[in-house]
């Protein structure tokens, strides 16, 4: 980790899967459901189990815990809606979760190059040390290196 | 009083699809998409082999007036379990016979959302979008999705090879499958 080089407050969601926390801004965090049906139809896209109904909004569901914890959820609480952002479209993102979710506002320090690439950052928070998650590193979306250059700017982006 | 006149671009679309089953799965297609409806049966003595076809979704063609359609197993083009399939759907505007289980229903649809960007396989060609029916979401296939260019040029060599074949021996009259 290096030294903060941010100093002003942001808001982020604090999440929970299985035993851990982590972040996501606040700015990419929608709602937080409970799960519902799951509806499931072929595809080629094996990290996607399929997508849920939210208010007429189809939102493709993926479990994000096996890659940051090593095993897959037992128990989801809650689905958390996030978007990402492609071009001019919002691309919405079902992601469960295991436990409440909480707000906070407080200071991110940047993540460094040894840092993985689904790392955004870094909270410190309640004596824990908290990831802040890039859902475009995490989430199945259009390959980086075929955006626009503004687009890959975006992904880049600190929200 | 005044009133401004209805904004008609408020005014949802709609489309007609079929509602169509495959290996216990629903699909919708556009009933514009749909040129003709054949049971299996109905066109089992028209049906040609391609013993030739390194396509296993496609293992017949069918003569229709002057083009050569092929029979596309639904089930293997989507890697489900195939089914005996019953019905054959002609495809306006592809050189494409898909082979179905069976139709549900005729209904409209008034939404089509695109496919999340998180799909990023095959499926984006395989489907136009999304569509919410009676709480349920349906995926809308694609007419041309079943064969792409590069099969299609494979199954026209294919095509070739079981024509000079049937020059010396008939084979017409195939088992679809």
């Amino acid at each position: 980790m290096t030294a903060a080089t941010e100093t002003t407050q942001q808001s982020f969601v604090l999440l929970r899967l299985g035993e851990r926390r982590f972040a996501l801004p606040a700015s990419q965090v929608a709602e937080l459901v409970a799960p519902s049906r799951v509806f499931r139809f072929p595809h080629k896209s094996p990290a996607l189990e399929g997508v849920i109904l939210r208010r007429g909004r189809m939102i493709a569901l993926c479990d994000i815990a096996e890659q940051l914890t090593g095993k897959r959820l037992d128990t989801r609480r809650f689905n958390l809606l996030a978007t990402r952002k492609y071009e001019r479209q919002l691309d919405w993102i079902a992601i469960p979760v295991s436990g409440e979710c909480e707000l906070i506002n407080v200071e991110m320090m940047d993540a460094s190059s040894n840092d993985s690439p689904h790392v955004d950052g870094w909270l410190s928070h309640g004596g824990e040390v908290i990831e802040v998650l890039r859902l475009s590193a995490l989430t199945p979306g259009p390959a980086e290196t075929l955006l626009p250059a503004p687009l890959r700017d975006f992904a880049e982006a600190r929200s | 009083m005044n009133f401004p006149p209805a904004d008609k671009s408020h005014q949802p679309r709609t489309e007609q699809i079929i509602l169509f089953r495959v290996s216990g799965q629903t699909f919708a297609i556009s009933s514009a998409s749909v040129q003709e409806v054949r049971s299996v049966d109905n066109i089992a003595g028209m049906a040609r082999d391609l013993p030739e076809s390194h396509l296993k979704k496609v293992r017949h063609s069918i003569r229709r007036g002057d083009r050569t359609l092929y029979i596309v197993n639904a089930a293997v083009h989507f890697g489900l379990q195939p089914q005996p399939a019953s019905l054959v759907f002609f495809l306006r505007r592809t050189r494409t016979a898909l082979l179905i289980d069976g139709i549900e229903k005729m209904t409209t649809m008034t939404r089509l959302q695109a496919l999340s960007q998180a799909f990023q396989g095959e499926e984006r060609n395989w489907y136009r979008g999304l569509t919410a029916l009676d709480q349920a979401v349906v995926p809308v296939v694609h007419p041309e999705g079943f064969l792409s260019l590069e099969e299609l040029t494979l199954l026209e060599t294919a095509q070739t090879s079981a024509d000079m074949r049937s020059a010396s021996s008939d084979n017409h009259g195939a088992q679809v499958q």
